[in-house]
């Protein structure tokens, strides 16, 4: 079973030719009973694209990607995968379709080796019957390529997964979703809980996933780390889309102060004008944020 | 674990005595190994042969039940019961056949199924509910424990099984539990065969299976492990009821060793196990740990055992050795523990 899973994985990994859409949404939403968690979103995902969707905490983002991740069903517009409408009812169902998430928390085992984890619930096996053995060289090879191929140099695979860094085991979740057959990868905020550099370190391997021919969305709700390697843009606040935008459209700066609901800000200045006097240090900033 | 095919110019080769370091039972190796170096120069039936047949035959039956409560262990989960799940099962052969004159072959088959379903309630109470294992097996103990002496009292008036030997076919059912060979003028028993047997598996399933590589996932971490498709519920429930066949094994090899059992066979030696288990480099908290060092673990236990009766001591200093044993494991073990989340 599992020699069949493998055979099965490095075919999948075929990726479509750069350019054409592998998931498009249009006008979709989510009710919950009668609150409407997100409405009217349109935005498409492209393989050798990065697709970033940008919000503030509430802003939708998680109920956006738990749609596209199998883990709820829309209940207003389309979703369409290779231009089929679909319906996604499972993240099993996503990941049949090559849609694959790496949450938060990574899903991996500190104390097992890099490769263990690696391989962990699709481990390769030869042999028979009750002597069927896992074929720990071939998998640390297997290991120790992907890695290479995204990028990372590992010196040993054996260390445990718990010695690497934070941007480093990012790195690992992202290489086993791409070998075990992903043809678009959800990322859910990647880089918040880490530091400067090792958000560095993630945005590197976005970009190689994407130049490996792979659609990426990137939720994040930084724009700094989102327009570096981005294409295009979605932005969302409080459950409706704000547009979507091809990096041709759109400036860091345009980025960041819609992001911050640049209007509102604007009249916040307005008013710390007002109270504090014009010339106090607060609404000074304030207005050279904002313009 | 040799990396024959993965090898990379910037490691500087690493010595195999630094490797060795790194392995979770070798603080259990070097103790073992001091501890027969002291009793062998200090007394003078340690090292004979007839000497080392007792120890080991002690050892033996402690190391098969500390290996699978080991595995257990490494899957981040407890079995209070395995002690008395050892007189259970032997109580059961025996009242089966010395009372009823069931065959002796389908007795130790029933005391096999009902071991199996006490290690499948265990697991799916365990998993079902939420609760800690520490708290369902102590619950299936005393329950054990209250069967092996109330029940074995109302079935045949006594709190031994007597006339054992008398039964038909005992004989072909020693020769695989209860025979012993004569190696270099010393008797070794059945039941350290089957440890070592034990022992072999149990590591090969751990390092070398899937099985193995998903018990190391339950124990360390088990959201991620069901997150990613290993399937934990069976993988626990599988771990409880290895326990309990440990459990029917041993208590195979005490009734047919000695051809009798007692009430209260077994009770007090769950910690024994968790000892053994712990000194050999599982960790407390699941996801770390060696059958092998399970192993050792059971052959020190059963060196000083016997080494302090060979030296004229009081017995019971067994108690203190024991207690400085397993602080001593739980300190070196953090350490190690330590070492391999952070070293490079």
């Amino acid at each position: 079973m599992s020699d069949k899973k493998t055979e099965q994985a490095t075919n999948v990994a075929a990726p479509a030719a750069a350019g054409t859409a592998v998931i498009e949404v249009k006008d979709i939403g989510k009710r919950y009973g009668n609150i409407i968690a997100l409405s009217d979103v349109s935005t498409s995902v492209r393989a050798g694209e990065v697709t970033c969707v940008l919000g503030d905490n509430g802003a939708g983002k998680s109920t956006f990607i738990k749609i596209l991740a199998g883990a709820h069903e829309h209940s207003d517009g389309d979703l369409l995968i290779d231009g089929q409408a679909t319906t996604l009812s499972s993240p099993r169902a996503a990941l049949e379709l090559g849609i694959a998430t790496v949450y938060q928390d990574l899903a991996v085992v500190p104390l097992m080796p890099v490769w263990r984890n690696f391989f962990l619930g699709s481990e390769i096996t030869k042999g028979f019957g009750p002597f069927k053995k896992l074929d720990v060289d071939e998998m640390k090879r297997i290991t120790k390529d992907e890695l290479a191929a995204m990028g990372i140099d590992l010196r040993d695979v054996e260390q445990p997964i718990g010695t690497l860094s934070g941007g480093e085991r990012q790195c690992v979740a992202i290489a086993r979703a791409v070998y075990f057959g992903a043809r678009v990868l959800i990322l859910d905020e990647p880089t918040a809980a880490l530091g400067v550099k090792q958000s560095g370190v993630v945005l590197k391997y976005i970009a190689k996933a994407r130049d490996r021919g792979l659609g990426v969305v990137f939720i994040t709700h930084n724009p700094h780390h989102a327009y570096p390697v981005g294409d295009r843009f979605m932005l969302l606040r409080r459950g409706k889309s704000m547009g979507d935008f091809p990096k041709a459209e759109m400036t860091l700066e345009e980025l960041t102060s819609m992001m911050a609901g640049g209007a509102e800000l604007e009249s916040l200045a307005h008013e710390l004008e007002k109270t504090m006097g014009a010339d106090s240090e607060i609404a000074q900033t304030m207005k050279a944020d904002v313009t | 674990m040799t990396t024959a095919t993965v090898t990379d110019e910037r490691i500087a080769r690493t010595s195999t005595v630094t490797k060795l370091l790194k392995r979770p039972e070798i603080g259990a190796l070097v103790a073992a190994i001091v501890i027969f170096v002291f009793f062998a120069a200090t007394t003078s039936v340690f090292a004979t042969a007839p000497g080392a047949s007792t120890w080991l035959r002690g050892a033996s039956t402690i190391g098969i039940m500390a290996v699978a409560v080991a595995l257990l262990m490494i899957g981040g989960e407890f079995d209070l019961s395995a002690g008395a799940m050892t007189g259970f099962t032997g109580l059961i052969v025996g009242v089966l056949t010395t009372e009823y004159g069931l065959n002796i072959w389908a007795a130790i088959l029933v005391s096999l199924a009902l071991a199996l379903l006490v290690g499948f309630i265990n697991g799916v109470l365990v998993m079902k509910t939420g609760l800690p294992s520490f708290i369902v097996t102590l619950g299936t103990f005393f329950v054990l424990q209250g069967i092996d002496l109330a029940g074995t009292k109302a079935l045949i008036g006594q709190v031994a099984i007597q006339g054992m030997s008398n039964v038909p076919y005992y004989d072909s059912a020693k020769k695989v539990f209860g025979s012993a060979a004569d190696i270099g003028g010393g008797l070794v028993y059945a039941s350290v065969f089957w440890w070592l047997a034990v022992t072999a598996i149990a590591t090969w399933v751990l390092l070398r299976t899937r099985t193995g590589n998903w018990i190391f996932s339950v124990g360390g971490q088990q959201t991620a492990a069901r997150q990613i498709g290993v399937p934990v519920f069976k993988t626990k429930v599988g771990l409880f009821m290895t326990t309990a066949g440990a459990g029917w094994l041993v208590g195979m090899l005490l009734l047919f060793t000695t051809s009798t059992v007692q009430s209260n066979t077994g009770v007090g030696q769950e910690f024994i196990y968790i000892i053994c288990a712990v000194v050999g480099g599982c960790l407390m908290t699941g996801g770390y740990g060696s059958a092998i060092g399970a192993a050792l673990g059971a052959l020190i236990y059963g060196m000083v055992n016997q080494g302090i009766v060979y030296s004229g001591w009081d017995n019971n200093w067994l108690k203190a050795f024991l207690g400085v044993m397993l602080l001593g494991a739980v300190l070196l073990n953090e350490w190690v523990r330590k070492r391999a989340e952070t070293a490079r």
